[in-house]
This record gives structure tokens, sequence and C-alpha cells, in this order.
């Protein structure tokens, strides 16, 4: 019951907007090229299901994909320069400009090298897009550690495998989270864009970009539909994740109390 | 110098300590020719204002900080060795509790590193929470507690492992006063059981004298020993001492050697 609550108005406003959306191409006559009523995005949704799983499937496997190798990268490249403060000086101002460069311009570029046909190209766009952010946040939070925290554990002698273990390391986590948070986000973005420059066809980028070529806005529309509810539902696992991996912090107290 | 020898083997040494911080130019002194000896058993105080170095000394005794000149020893071992043989725990100002431990665990914390079996390290924590007096909240999380609880847990820390020194470094600072004379109670009551040997840091002038067997006064810039005062009041110490005219007497005589932080040393008040 009171979870309905919580979620009331929130469905509420979606329901609105769905409604509002439908009467609004009716009552101005908005062409169906421009903006297709929801009603007909839902009828192609069912209608080409077949089509638009396999193609979901295909991008999602490239987004995880591309996500885990950004992910492994990022998180040796960060455990190996956190340690060595000259390192960490020298490589993380190149880490942040790189995370302030829109990579996914990048992109034409990888389908050359990686093969436009593969999906490893679309995964290596994605791993360069995860990778900065997974290091950078990493970096960031196992050098955050309280200074008072590393002075406790030298009073009890300990070694520096025990610091990283007890202290380092459950203190990045919050960093680490968000991290994964932003690198879920982009790694659908980064295989979509991927596939917009090329790519096999059975794909939610190639879908959309030759849907919207031959004015199939409806497809189009479904197969974005699809991307979003993808991206969604990845985002949605790693704060399930996070909740359960850190009880303890901040952020997650408030629903306790 | 007071009028009490040292017994014959003080469980801290600290023999012409200086302490530099920066170099060239910049080069501040915040401790100068610092001797002192601490003997098993006692209470002692490290009183100054603040800059007088008293929280670096400290520091330097538990090798947290090397002397610039000078030597520590910590039960006949160079500090060094004693940090590394676990021979004092440490209380800071701030409780440094983890948030993703339990308050059992954070206890339990010194005794993983040791090496401590996990039915061992379960009885030493539920002990020396029963002594804190926060058995009820062993399954509690840090933010949970109060200020003055949470310090309370960082005290069962410091001597789950049962060490003959115990550093503390301005632990009871942030408290508000009344909870503050509570700790104060109970960190006597915690001494008087544990016979573990106590060094306090602090700037309270009423809480040095309700505690310490001996007051070592301090004056800034560069920081020194200015006085060594002996403090009879009778144990166990209770409100009524607090309130006891030698109470009075003794706080007064303080408050003016930290004034006159350079007069002649006197021996007693």
């Amino acid at each position: 019951m009171r979870r309905l609550r919580y979620y009331l108005p929130a469905i509420v406003v979606f329901v609105a907007v769905i409604l509002g959306w439908e009467a609004l191409v009716a009552v101005l006559h908005i062409q169906r090229f421009l903006l297709p009523p929801p009603s007909a995005i839902g009828r192609e949704l069912v209608e080409q299901w077949p089509t638009l799983r396999a193609a979901g499937t295909t991008t999602l496997i490239e987004a995880v994909g591309g996500f885990f190798i950004g992910l492994a990268v990022g998180l040796v490249v960060a455990f190996g320069t956190a340690r060595f403060g000259l390192v960490r000086a020298g490589l993380m101002p190149f880490a942040i400009a790189a995370n302030a460069v829109p990579i996914v311009a990048f992109a034409p570029i990888m389908n050359n090298w990686f093969g436009v046909a593969s999906p490893v190209s679309k995964m290596m766009i994605v791993a360069v897009l995860v990778f900065f952010p997974v290091m950078i946040n990493v970096v960031r939070g196992l050098t955050s550690a309280d200074p008072a925290t590393l002075e406790l554990m030298r009073s009890y002698a300990a070694s520096e495998r025990e610091i990283d273990w007890k202290v380092r390391i459950p203190a990045s986590l919050p960093y680490f989270f968000t991290a994964l948070k932003v690198g879920a986000t982009l790694s659908l973005i980064g295989a979509i864009v991927g596939e917009y420059f090329g790519g096999a066809n059975d794909a939610l980028g190639r879908l959309i970009v030759e849907n919207a070529a031959f004015l199939r806005f409806s497809t189009a529309w479904a197969a974005i539909i699809i991307a979003a509810a993808l991206g969604i539902a990845f985002y949605l696992l790693i704060i399930t994740i996070e909740r359960a991996a850190m009880p303890w912090h901040a952020s997650m107290r408030a629903r306790d109390t | 110098m007071s009028g009490t020898a040292q017994p014959a083997s003080p469980i801290v040494t600290v023999r012409g300590v200086d302490k530099r911080f920066g170099a060239g130019a910049e080069t501040t002194a915040a401790l100068q020719a610092i001797d002192l000896a601490i003997a098993p058993g006692e209470f002692v105080s490290l009183i100054g204002p603040s800059g007088c170095g008293k929280s670096t000394l400290l520091r330097i005794i538990g090798d947290l900080t090397a002397p610039s000149v000078g030597a520590v020893t910590v039960n006949g071992k160079p500090a060094g060795a004693a940090r590394r043989n676990r021979d004092y725990g440490i209380v800071f100002q701030a409780p440094v509790l983890f948030d993703w431990r339990t308050i059992e665990q954070n206890v339990e914390l010194p005794l993983e590193i040791i090496g401590v079996g996990r039915g061992e390290r379960r009885r030493r924590a539920s002990e020396m929470l029963a002594l804190v007096e926060l058995s009820d909240f062993a399954r509690h999380h840090p933010w949970q507690l109060s200020g003055g609880m949470q310090q309370r847990a960082a005290i069962a820390r410091a001597l789950a492992f049962e060490p003959r020194l115990l550093l503390m470094d301005e632990p009871f600072g942030a408290l508000d006063e009344m909870t503050r004379e509570r700790m104060n109670d109970e960190l006597l009551r915690i001494w008087e059981r544990t016979g573990t040997t106590i060094v306090f840091v602090t700037h309270s002038i009423p809480e040095a004298v309700f505690l310490s067997s001996r007051i070592v006064v301090m004056s800034p810039r560069p920081g020194r020993i200015t006085d060594l005062i002996e403090v009879d009041l009778p144990r166990p110490r209770t409100d009524a001492s607090r309130e006891s005219e030698r109470y009075f007497e003794l706080v007064t005589r303080v408050r003016e050697a930290l004034r006159a932080p350079d007069a002649a040393r006197v021996a007693g008040p």
C-alpha cells in the first residue's frame, strides 16, 4: 500500500503524458512521420516484436560486452595508478581531459579498425566510453579514505593489502557505483551510435536509421522504445546491486527510517 | 621537577625530542627538548594551548610521526618496534569508525589484523562492549549511535587487544560538557579496572585535573614542557571530587602554570 502511494504520482504522470501525446497528435493532425501516436508505436512493437527482440539482443550484447571490457581495464588501470602518487599525477590530467572528449566521434574509426560488420567494433567504442569514468572514479575512491582511518590502520601495523581490503576498497564503493551508473547509460549510447555508422542489420541502431530513412517512423520509434527500456533496465539492475552491496551508505539510510 | 622519583622501568620514555616542520626559512619548531618518563599504570595528561605540539608529542610516542631529534621508547623498545608489536591502542578526537561495519565488527578490526580467530574475536569484542556499556548496540551501525557512544566504541576498539598503553588525542573534545563529564567518569572506571597506562591530550583544565595522576604542562612555539603537576586528589574520583577544595586548588595551579609558562618549576603546589 505504501509502495503504491510512493509510485502513484509517477504512474499518473506517465499515463497523462501518453494520453496527452495521443490526443495532441489527433487534435493537431500531426503528420505520422513527424510524430506517430503512442498507439501506432504500440502496434509496431507488437507486430515487429521478433525483429525488435533480435535487434535488442544484438545491441545489448555489444553494450554489455563493451561495458565489461571497459570496466575490467578501468579497474586494472585504477588499481595500478592509485597506489603510485607519481603515476597518478602523470595520468589523471589526461584521463580527465580524455573523459571530456566526445568519444563517440571515434565511432567510424573504431568501425574501421575492428570491422564494421563485427560487434567487436561497437564493443570497443563502448569500452572506451566506459573506461574513463570507471578509471577516474575508482582512483578518486581509492584515494578518498579519511587520513585518520589510514593512521588508525598504521597504529595496528596493518599491511598495505589489509588497508586496501578493509579501508580503501570499501571507502571507494560509492565512487565505483557512480561510475557503473554512468557507464551503464554510456554503454547503450555507444553501441547505438556505433551502429548508426554501419554494421549488421539486426541491431537497434540500424533499425532506427533505416526505418527513419524510409519514413517508417513508427518502427523507428518502437526501436527507440526498446533501447530506452534496455537502458533503464541496466541502470535499475546496477542500483539494485548497489543497495545490496552497501546498505550502510548514507544515501541508503533515508529509506530505513 | 617534582619530588616524586620515577619508578625504575617506565613504560614510555621520551629523551631529547625536537620536532621541526618544514625546511629552510619556513621551518617551525613544534617541539623542543622534550624529556618525559611515564610509569606503568599512570594517567598522564598533556595540556597546553593549541599549537603547543601536545598532539604531535602523542603521535611521536605512537610512531605516527618521527621526531626530528631524540628518541622514544615504549615498553623498552623503540617506538617503531612497539607500534609493530601493537603495544598501544589509540583513540583520536573523531571516533574513526567504519560505517560498513557494525559496532561489534569495528571493535573486532584490530583483532582481525592481529590474526585472532573468529570465536575469540567475538568473545573479546563483547567483553569490551560490556566494559564501555554498549552491549545492546553491538549489531548497530556507527551512524545509529550518538557522538558519545561512538567514542565509547572507539575506546572499546582501542582496548580490544589489551594493550598496556592507551594513547588518547583529545578524545572528548567534540562532546558537550555533560557528556564529557560522564565519559570522564567512565574512562576512570575503565582505567582502574584494566590497569592500562593512559597518555591523554586535552586542552581542558578541569578534565586534566579530574582524570590525571600527573599533568604535563606545555607552552607553545616551540612546544616545551614547562611544568609537571602531581594530582593528589584521592581516588576513586566522583562528582564530589569535582567539588572539593583540593580540586579547585589544582585547577588554579594548572591555570597559573599555563598562564606563566616560563615561571620556575615548582615542586608541587
